[in-house]
């Protein structure tokens, strides 16, 4: 049976071109800055101003940070779940899906009125006590795919055997979970962390809303401000996202090609 | 005149030639079995009887009338697959009657079909369930009733019973069979269980890389195999090699032991080296079978299998296993022992005749 | 037998209240920035300033502004959804079954997941840098065609502009939820259909659809809460130009724009029922079509 081939090729052909002409139109806007010729000026200019430099860092620091804590909340929650208490399963699933039901504002609203300068835990008083917020803010933002994940992973390796093995050779708890499972599902740990790192490093919203100096608003400030600054920095968040994408394909897929040998 | 016929039918993918010019004549209400290992072609043949498949060359009638060209759709056939494809959004009901919905037939018409067909698989009372609801061996039958509900010409099953525990394939090997006779319809059966396609077929049809090796009712595969490949494929075999002593008489000669056989030798001539063969069920020790072979040798090994003793036996180079019955009152034989092998002149099968 | 093993059950240490404090991290995370902020928007949603019960402010939402900014959402978010929904199905149908060359698959896959997770900030740049008053393609369609799309009421800051820019993400969102649901409908299903005499339309009728429909439903309403949340994109497009939903929330949480620090927690509660519906709808969708398909 043979089908024309035309049909289908047209509509990738033209889902490409949606996808890759604002590529190229800010690939080239962005290299308009200096009047007449191209240049690299908007990305010179972007890469020397020391609030791109400091606010990136300090995403890039929350990010981590997220990712770490993500990590810790996560890993030992989905081990347990899946290994012990099979019954809070449906409970876990339902928390971990709520940051994707609350839309981001609306959550970071939730957090100003509960951490304010005049409640029970005023978090929002201090710069640590904000960045501490942000941080779990990241980390809620990033529950669902990092919880995902981790329990793909887990899923993947018999974590029965492997934890029965090493308490038959006397390991600890905390061993196990740090020394024979993490190891273990490094993988779906690194992919659940690209990520995190790919949603939050220009976020926007919540460090708005908390008052930080993220990466995110300084993006905001500088497209309502400059002209060619804007299209170099698009194209920069652009190759973190694409990054990240393709360090998890380059982790998942060669766990993929080990699990099918 | 022959109810479905393929006439040197051949198929190319890219390169590779997968069938090599088939001629196949299927009378009217024929079960004809298509046998062979994976990748031989089987089903690749029944997917271009079907229609999935466009052959390369050649051409396919059914009812006389020449299908080659025509679409799936338009060649009224019934065909049962591998992984039942009962469509999981209806329900058995719906299935059954998707290809006289299909064909526009009037509701009271489908209603009683469908109610026919669930009756002759014998699961009346499912029509209202999901395929999802149902076990494997029933979702088989449920596709068999789907396909057999637009009464079609001709009904092809690919490997339908694979997927299923042992137990439910033997059942529902006799229950496809007896369906099968009772509306005398025409069935090709694609399988590569060599024991199914002995137990249900009329004719069949052996088939390897792309070839019809030999085709016959299975009382001809097993007994008479033409080439080598049939008789190791169908059955249990054990193959020596013997020098023809002369042609005329059929002497021929094993480690030095002469043998006499009842098969046609072909343009083989004195000196020659010759394949022959054996089935285990044809050979006894000691003269108890009453043929007139005789071969001494010595036991190399034997296999306690419970009812059965298998034992193989060494003449010099040539090797044969033979079973016997585990009598519990005489210990089986030993290691070592001399034991003398007896079989017929009809037992021994010549393959690989030289072509005459 | 009960003796052992009750003599088994005394001997063993339980590992029962160990095991359930390795999840009270969890616990403790979800009620903290989770579970509690929202309920406490939602009571807030409900009460005077004085910490009253009424149901004012679920009255007060009544107003012009608001309504239109729900509106606005709601349309902008379907006609997004909508489309994406449609574009991306297209293009994971002929991904999956179109018979292209294989490396065109992943090529996509890849793609698709870098350009859902490209929202925010960055796709605004990028939109203006293509579709704004000095963007290429609007320049080149002007000096190529003479054709000025501004001239003809185009305005990426409007409405279709922003629809435009939201099915950047959402096209390639439906691409990666579609591709694997396409994959599930078996080559067995087709030939069965044609063999009991349907043709390819009545199998996509009778079969094919009804068996993706609770996917491409499901997928529908994902697509829908996913652009009914975003701010991102549209403030830095618009800034507070536009009235949607979530800038009234933002331009209320930045300086209380409603003067009725209340009435914008019954803002947030009308959010979480339009999401927490769709997404509702969503998980009960799927699990319908997972026990098809199993």
């Amino acid at each position: 049976m043979k089908r024309p081939v035309i049909g289908p090729w047209i509509t990738i052909i033209l889902g490409t071109l949606y996808f890759l002409v604002p590529l190229i139109a800010t690939f080239e806007f962005s290299l308009r800055m200096k009047r007449g010729v191209y240049s690299f000026e908007a990305y010179r200019v972007v890469f020397g101003d020391p609030n791109f430099q400091a606010s990136f860092t300090y995403s890039a620091v929350i990010a981590i940070a997220a990712i770490l804590v993500g990590v810790l909340i996560v890993v030992p929650t989905a081990y347990i779940v899946q290994l012990k208490l099979p019954r809070l399963r449906p409970l876990v699933e339902f928390i971990t899906l709520l940051p994707l039901v609350i839309p981001a504002i609306v959550l970071v609203f939730g957090y100003l009125r509960m951490y304010n300068s005049s409640s029970w835990l005023p978090l929002t008083n201090s710069v640590r006590g904000t960045d501490f917020l942000l941080t779990c803010a990241y980390v809620t933002l990033a529950l669902p795919y990092m919880y995902r994940a981790v329990d793909t992973g887990l899923r993947a390796i018999d974590i029965r055997t492997l934890t029965e093995a090493a308490q038959s050779l006397g390991s600890s708890w905390p061993r196990i979970l740090f020394q024979v499972i993490l190891p273990n599902v490094r993988v779906a740990v690194l992919s659940g962390a690209f990520l995190t790192f790919a949603i939050v490093i220009g976020e926007f919203t919540m460090a708005s809303l908390l008052n930080r100096p993220a990466f995110g608003p300084y993006l905001q400030l500088i497209g309502a401000n400059r002209a060619y600054e804007p299209a170099a920095l698009a194209i920069i968040a652009f190759i973190i996202t694409w990054a990240c994408m393709g360090l998890i394909q380059l982790f998942g897929g060669g766990r993929q090609r080990a699990a099918r040998r | 005149m022959s109810f479905l016929t393929l006439e040197s039918l051949t198929k190319t993918f890219g390169n590779q030639t997968t069938i090599h010019g088939i001629d196949l004549a299927v009378e009217r209400g024929e079960f004809v079995s298509f046998l062979g290992p994976s990748g031989c072609g089987k089903t690749t043949t029944l997917r271009m009887i079907a229609g999935f498949e466009t052959p390369t060359s050649g051409t396919i009638k059914i009812d006389g009338k020449d299908v080659t060209d025509l679409r799936p759709n338009q060649r009224n056939i019934g065909m049962v697959f591998q992984a039942y494809a009962l469509f999981p959004n209806m329900t058995i009901a719906d299935n059954i009657a998707f290809g006289l919905k299909v064909a526009r037939k009037s509701s009271a018409e489908i209603a009683a079909r469908v109610k026919e067909m669930l009756e002759l698989i014998k699961l009346p009372h499912i029509g209202d369930r999901y395929p999802y609801q149902l076990s494997g061996g029933q979702q088989q039958r449920v596709a068999l009733a789907r396909a057999l509900a637009i009464k079609p010409k001709i009904l092809l099953l690919d490997e339908p019973l694979s997927a299923l525990d042992a137990k439910i394939r033997i059942s529902l090997r006799e229950e496809i069979r007896a369906v099968q006779r009772a509306l005398g319809i025409t069935t090709i059966y694609v399988t590569h269980d060599q024991e199914e396609a002995l137990s249900m077929s009329d004719r069949i049809c052996v088939m390897n890389d792309g070839r019809i090796e030999q085709l016959g009712t299975p009382f001809e595969i097993y007994n008479y195999p033409k080439t080598r490949f049939v008789a190791s494929f169908v059955g249990t075999l054990n193959i020596l090699n013997g020098q023809v002593l002369d042609s005329t008489s059929g002497r021929l000669s094993i480690d030095d032991q002469e043998i006499v056989t009842a098969r046609e030798l072909g343009g083989a001539s004195a000196g020659d080296t010759l394949s022959l063969a054996l089935r285990p069920e044809a050979l006894s020790i000691g003269h108890a079978n009453g043929g007139s072979n005789n071969l001494s040798g010595t036991i190399d090994e034997v296999h306690f299998l419970g009812s059965v003793v298998r034992i193989r036996v060494r003449f010099k180079d040539n090797v044969v296993s033979l079973d016997t019955f585990n009598r519990p009152h005489s210990a089986p034989p030993e290691r070592g022992q001399p034991v003398t092998v007896n079989f017929t002149r009809e037992d021994i099968l010549v393959l690989d005749r030289p072509a005459i | 037998m009960a003796e052992t093993a009750a003599e088994l059950a005394r001997t063993r240490p339980r590992p029962v209240p160990l095991t359930w404090l390795g999840v009270v991290p969890f616990m403790l995370f979800a009620l903290m920035f989770l579970i509690v902020p929202a309920t406490l928007l939602m009571i807030g949603a409900f009460q005077d300033p004085q910490g009253n019960f009424t149901l004012q402010n679920i009255a007060n939402l009544n107003q012009p502004t608001i309504i239109k900014a729900y509106r606005t959402s709601i349309a902008i978010s379907a006609a997004s959804a909508f489309g994406g929904a449609l574009i991306g199905f297209g293009i994971a149908y002929a991904v999956a079954l179109g018979h292209v060359p294989r490396w065109i698959r992943p090529t996509m896959m890849t793609f698709s997941g870098v350009a859902s997770n490209f929202a925010g900030v960055p796709l605004a740049f990028a939109f203006m840098a293509t579709l704004g008053r000095t963007g290429l393609v609007t320049a080149l369609l002007t000096s190529i065609f003479g054709i000025n799309i501004y001239r003809y009421g185009f305005n990426l800051l409007s409405f279709g502009g922003l629809t435009l820019t939201y099915l950047y993400f959402q096209i390639p969102l439906m691409i990666l939820i579609m591709t694997p649901a396409i994959d599930g409908l078996k080559r067995e299903w087709r030939e069965a259909s044609a063999i009991l005499g349907a043709s390819t339309w009545q199998y996509w009728r009778m079969v094919a659809f009804p068996i993706l429909w609770p996917s491409l439903l499901g997928a529908f309403l994902l697509l829908f809460a996913n652009a009914f949340g975003a701010i991102a994109t549209a403030y830095a497009l618009t800034g507070s130009s536009l009235n949607i939903i979530t800038i009234l929330l933002f331009a209320q949480i930045r300086g209380d724009v409603l003067h009725d620090p209340n009435l914008g927690y019954a803002l947030a509660l009308g959010m979480i029922l339009i999401t927490g519906l769709s997404n509702g709808a969503y998980i009960w969708l799927r699990s319908r079509s997972e026990r098809w398909m199993r």
